[in-house]
């Protein structure tokens, strides 16, 4: 299992360093400058800009030092927000897109498994209609239409929540609705296409003539196993949502991390799109990493080591 | 079966830890905080508060303030919020400049020299506002390795263009302080507009001190932003929202009436809308985000949209170092077959002014239509277009296809496709559609990378000379067009000189004449405000550069 983990930490590392490299070349070869602005400056101006941020260097001297900050994880400042770190805009912004990601994911994931689990119980029935309808539904339709909705109805029509902001758990409730139905529509299909084959087994069959409940089995036996592909689903969605969305934080005006990943690109604001890559992608491997170890956890046929000799 | 109880157990552990940590804003501080300076207030100003309790006013940005440096800052929204929390030598009141930190002045007969006497005033942290700071703050812009990219605005001072250039030294500027309480000015030109811009944010001042010792002290609200205006930013929440307080040390506290300004930041134009009609803010119109197109109409019919004039124009530029547009009459027909009347009826229904000249009504002397030329006039473009043909060596419209380009978005897309339809029906010109991200699309205007490119120009201060200023001549960083003439730059060279306003405006009326005859610019509309407000608001105004003094805003409840 160690062996494993330290195997595998060092093709995080070799993944990080293909994203990096990959990055900075991507960077440089956009066209379009951080500094272009509407009012021209003197090229002196210009000139001192650049050297602040080192852009006058060579591009073998950039890429040192860009390897460098990211080893040191120290982005610099920010090209378009003056005085602001890239750190600092991360520390601070994470947090809140942190816990809207995990309210989104407790919900997604409460709402989708149970969704999925009766759907399968009551194959082909009305309940299973319902349950997938709810499903397609909430997979089809955009969140930003749905945020859209529930802003206007649940928040400006009937008053319940506030239209946007940051201010409290209140206002968390519906852009963490809007992320988690997309993805909860996911997990019930996921959930009700594996908890069919699974009911179909030998085990399930077992336990039913023993004369156990319909929900027993689900609980004690089905969900146990019909779940591994709702787990490998779980690890990039975490990554995802744990990080932010630049649409939902757009309408619901959060201050979190998913804008910068999307302004910081067409700002050109060159140190926070490599700041908010590294960091995105260092979560999005661990992620995908905790994914695997968990997998031994549940089911313990599956062995990390691999195939035995 | 322990085992996983454990597993489970620990599960749960990290999770609570996680929830532990969660962060849904700064949701109690501020109400402690709060508490606290009511009771400061009430206990300096008992009789400041009226029965309906501390005055509030709502407000939202569309942004996070790139720099709230006003030496460093260039844009928009970061002006908005300086503009409150800083004050000038000079302000405006009602689009009328108006004395500020400076009690008064006085011009030498030539205008070259400028000897401003400061105020009582103080700092919010209760030091007195010397004219070093002044000093201070306008070297610190000029000085070109701070790379202040507005500093051009500070080019009227002399010796200041050269300095920032590179060429000169800071003791060659002409900015001297006699004493603490006088700063003399000496410029390079009678610069008529002068005490407009010692209203604009870069001419603002800056704690010396404070600025000396801490270099990122703009980058957070505390104990070391240190600001002169009616208002001080108490709390900053980045990409949030930021909290401003009444400064209890400003010398005209007296009157500023709000004791508290919420501005939250919210991207979306339509959430904007749904927050002023939940009543969750009290205004919207630029800087404090925008109308959003879709609610225009039915602001219109409640009777609370406001329609201010603005000084500022939506232009298409012609690249004339372009094999094709280099020719004049082609841009003159070009110019000429624009339907802005429709345009504006149709496409961008903010009751714009059809923009038949280079400089917006809303300037001073600038009033009335100047009468170049006509809206949508498709005979002379026909004219103008044949004659532009032949010198081409072209004999049919069709041969000429051109490119329009734009940065994405939206509304320019819609404005350009309307354009380019009456270009192909009325002149038989095929235009192609072409938009890419701003930055991409500044470094394609000024690289003459274009054939045909949007750009809008707001005015930094009401004068005509800020709209022709950039095409004096080709090498100028705002020209984009590769166009000069030298009667166009001897003209303008001419109204620096001159003293008298009448005879200036005149000068600059014949150059706005040439640039109306060669058009290496067609100007498409001439912008307007639009913004709502609550029936509670009270003088909160916008004047024609899109300013608004949240000093004089009262609220009534």
């Amino acid at each position: 299992m160690l062996r494993y983990i330290c195997k595998r930490l060092i093709y995080i590392l070799m993944a990080l360093f293909i994203i990096v490299t990959a990055t900075f070349f991507l960077m440089r070869l956009a066209p379009g400058s951080p500094f272009a602005s509407e009012r021209a400056f003197p090229p002196k101006i210009e000139a001192q800009l650049n050297a602040k941020y080192g852009l006058d260097n060579p591009w073998y001297i950039q890429y040192k030092d860009y390897l460098v900050d990211t080893i040191s994880f120290d982005f610099g400042e920010s090209m378009k927000y003056k005085g602001r770190s890239t750190n600092d805009i991360i520390s601070e912004s994470f947090p809140i897109s942190l816990t809207l990601g995990i309210e989104a994911m407790i919900l997604a994931v409460g709402i989708g498994i149970l969704l999925g689990a009766i759907a399968a119980l009551y194959h082909n029935k009305l309940p299973d209609y319902l349950a997938s309808t709810i499903a397609v539904l909430g997979i089809s339709v955009p969140s930003f239409i749905l945020a859209g909705l529930m802003q206007y109805f649940l928040a400006f029509k009937f008053g319940h929540f506030p239209v946007s902001g940051w201010k409290g758990f209140n206002y968390s409730i519906l852009p963490a609705l809007a992320i988690a139905i997309t993805h909860a529509g996911f997990i019930a299909k996921l959930t009700r296409a594996s908890m069919l084959e699974q009911s179909n087994s030998d085990y399930v069959k077992m336990a039913r003539s023993k004369g156990l409940g319909k929900w027993t089995i689900v609980i004690r036996h089905t969900l146990r196993n019909a779940l591994m592909p709702v787990i490998t689903y779980l690890g990039p969605l975490t990554a995802g949502v744990v990080t932010g969305s630049f649409i939902i934080e757009q309408i619901f005006a959060i201050p979190g991390l998913g804008k910068h990943f999307v302004t910081s690109i067409t700002n050109r604001d060159y140190t926070v799109i490599m700041g908010t890559t590294v960091f995105y992608s260092i979560i999005l491997l661990f992620a995908v990493l905790i994914v695997d170890i968990l997998y031994s956890v549940i089911d313990p046929r599956i062995k990390l080591k691999g195939a035995k000799k | 079966m322990k085992k996983r109880n454990l597993f489970l157990m620990l599960m749960l552990l990290a999770l609570t830890l996680i929830l532990a940590a969660c962060n849904f804003g700064a949701e109690e501080k501020p109400a402690s905080e709060e508490e606290t300076t009511e009771g400061t207030e009430g206990t300096e100003s008992p009789e400041g508060t009226t029965e309906g309790g501390p005055k509030e006013l709502n407000l939202v940005v569309t942004s996070e303030p790139p720099s709230m440096h006003p030496q460093l800052a260039t844009d928009n929204t970061s002006s908005a919020v300086l503009k409150q929390i800083y004050e000038g030598l000079t302000t405006y009141k009602d689009g009328e400049v108006i004395a500020g930190a400076a009690e008064k002045w006085e011009v030498s007969e030539d205008g070259l020299v400028y000897t401003f006497t400061l105020r009582d005033a103080k700092w919010s942290n209760g030091d007195a506002v010397t004219a070093e700071d002044f000093e201070y703050a306008w070297k610190f812009a000029l000085n070109p390795e701070n790379a202040s990219e507005y500093a051009s605005i500070l080019y009227p001072i002399k010796g200041a263009q050269a300095y920032n250039e590179g060429g000169g030294t800071e003791e060659d500027l002409g900015i001297k302080v006699v004493d603490e309480k006088t700063l003399e000015v000496t410029l390079e030109n009678p610069t008529p507009y002068f005490l407009e811009l010692t209203a604009f944010k870069t001419y603002f001042p800056i704690h010396k001190a404070t600025a000396e010792a801490n270099e990122t002290w703009y980058a957070e609200a505390g104990d070391l932003f240190i600001t002169n205006g009616p208002f001080t930013l108490t709390d900053w929440q980045h990409s949030g929202s930021m909290t401003l307080e009444k400064n209890a040390n400003y010398w005209d506290a007296e009157n500023v009436a709000l004791d508290k300004v919420n501005i939250g930041m919210v991207e979306s134009e339509t959430t904007a809308a749904t927050m002023f009609d939940a009543g969750e803010i009290d205004f919207v119109g630029s800087p404090f985000q925008t109308v959003a197109l879709d609610v225009i109409d039915r602001y219109k019919q409640e009777g609370i949209l406001k329609i201010a004039d603005y000084s500022a124009i939506y232009m298409y530029k012609f690249n004339t170092t372009d094999k094709i547009m280099g020719n004049a009459n082609i841009r003159k027909a070009l110019t000429l077959a624009i339907n802005r009347q429709g345009l504006v009826d149709n496409i961008t229904k903010g009751e714009q002014t059809p923009a038949l000249g280079m400089v917006p009504l809303a300037v001073n002397g600038f009033n009335e239509d100047r009468g170049y030329i006509k809206d949508n006039d498709i005979e002379e473009a026909k004219k103008a277009l044949e004659a532009g043909l032949k010198e081409l060596g072209l004999s049919d419209p069709s041969e000429l296809n051109l490119k329009l380009s734009f940065n994405t978005s939206e509304a320019h897309a819609a404005i350009a496709q309307f354009i380019q339809e009456g270009w192909r029906t009325n002149l038989g010109i095929e235009v192609t559609l072409d938009n890419s991200e701003w930055q991409v699309y500044l470094d394609k205007l000024t690289n003459l990378d274009y054939q045909i490119g949007r750009l809008g120009w707001i005015a930094d201060y009401n004068d005509a000379y800020t709209f022709l200023e950039q095409y004096d001549s080709a090498k100028n960083g705002n020209n984009d067009t590769g166009w000069e003439n030298a009667e166009y730059t001897a003209l303008l060279h001419q109204s620096n000189a001159e003293t008298d306003q009448e005879k200036r405006i005149e000068l600059l009326k014949q150059a706005e004449g040439i640039l109306m005859s060669e058009f290496p610019v067609a100007p498409i509309y001439y912008y307007t405000n639009l913004s709502v407000k609550k029936d509670y608001v009270e003088n909160m105004e916008l004047d024609q550069l899109g300013n608004v003094y949240l000093k004089y805003v009262d609220i009534n409840k």
